[in-house]
């Protein structure tokens, strides 16, 4: 967990310092040819768990459920945050 | 689109690859995603560093900011949460731990099997990993698929809610239309980068 931090705030470091070298702004592109590779080998590693592969629409239904439910949890909240902003700003008025 | 189809290609490739045995024994090195994963986060970092406009952003950071990642938080944690109902053969630890990505799904499985491998071992660890990928990559998908209907019905600050991380890349675009107000570009940025530095905590938390 602190190496991902610590990592993160290098790249934060060596980022602000190179800021004005033309073409680092690129790195957007890099990270996303990087996350293809990531996405790669982690395949690599699910395709080669017969197991898992074999018990996919099993995890699938899972996943899906778990997906809803998150997404359902944080549009209650944002409408809840909304609301309360809104009636704020009136009240400010 | 293109974005999205180009990760499910390089998914579905490697997917194949690892199926028919023909990957060279370097690919299922157990360090080589944590050193990808460590290039990449890097690589977010230099983004992050070198945006002309940072000091501008940091500068508009205030209270109510600060409060709309933690309510994305605590609203995706406790619907999550009653997935565990459903689905008892699972800890409830790990159910958090699988909707702490907040549609980070790189991130999140790679760090879910990191952790989970050294306490429950490669393959139980291998299948909560991927229920993390699977269920993250359908966030994304559904949040960017809904967010116009999304915001239409519960506002600009709800849609980047439900977006989750996608809120500062995938979905930015799709919020900004469907609620016309410029002003919710910083809030989803911040949201987004909050969120990306809370899914190594929260997890980590789950997961020990």
């Amino acid at each position: 967990m602190f190496k991902i931090l610590f990592l993160l705030l290098l790249g934060v470091g060596i980022g602000y310092v190179l800021r004005n070298i033309r073409g680092i702004h690129r790195v957007d592109q890099t990270a996303h040819y990087t996350i293809l590779l990531l996405l790669f080998v982690f395949g690599v590693t699910i395709g080669s768990n017969h197991d898992l592969i074999k018990n996919i629409a099993y995890f699938g239904w899972q996943a899906l459920v778990i997906a809803v439910l998150g997404m359902l949890g944080s549009f209650g909240a944002g409408c809840l945050f909304n609301h309360y902003i809104t009636k704020k700003e009136e009240e400010q008025r | 689109m293109k974005h999205n189809l180009s990760l499910l290609l390089a998914l579905v490739g490697g997917i194949g690859i690892g199926i028919s045995g023909i990957s060279p024994a370097w690919l299922h090195n157990t360090s080589l995603p944590m050193i990808v994963l460590s290039a990449l986060i890097i690589q977010v970092g230099i983004g992050v560093g070198a945006m002309h406009d940072l000091g501008t952003m940091l500068r508009s950071i205030n209270l109510k900011m600060f409060l709309l990642p933690a309510c994305t938080i605590v609203g995706t944690l406790l619907f999550t949460a009653l997935a565990f109902l459903i689905f008892s053969n699972h800890h409830l630890s790990d159910i958090m731990a699988i909707g702490s990505g907040f549609g980070y799904y790189s991130l999140s499985s790679v760090l879910i099997a990191q952790m989970k491998t050294i306490t429950v071992g490669a393959t139980e660890a291998t299948q909560l990993a991927t229920i993390a990928l699977l269920a993250n990559i359908a966030r994304e998908l559904l949040s960017l698929f809904g967010c116009r209907y999304i915001a239409h019905k519960g506002g600009g600050l709800a849609a980047i809610s439900t977006a989750g991380i996608s809120s500062m890349d995938v979905c930015l675009p799709s919020i900004l239309n469907a609620t016309g107000d410029k002003r919710v570009i910083p809030v989803a940025v911040f949201h987004g980068l909050m969120l990306e530095m809370s899914i190594p905590m929260l997890i980590a938390l789950f997961c020990a």
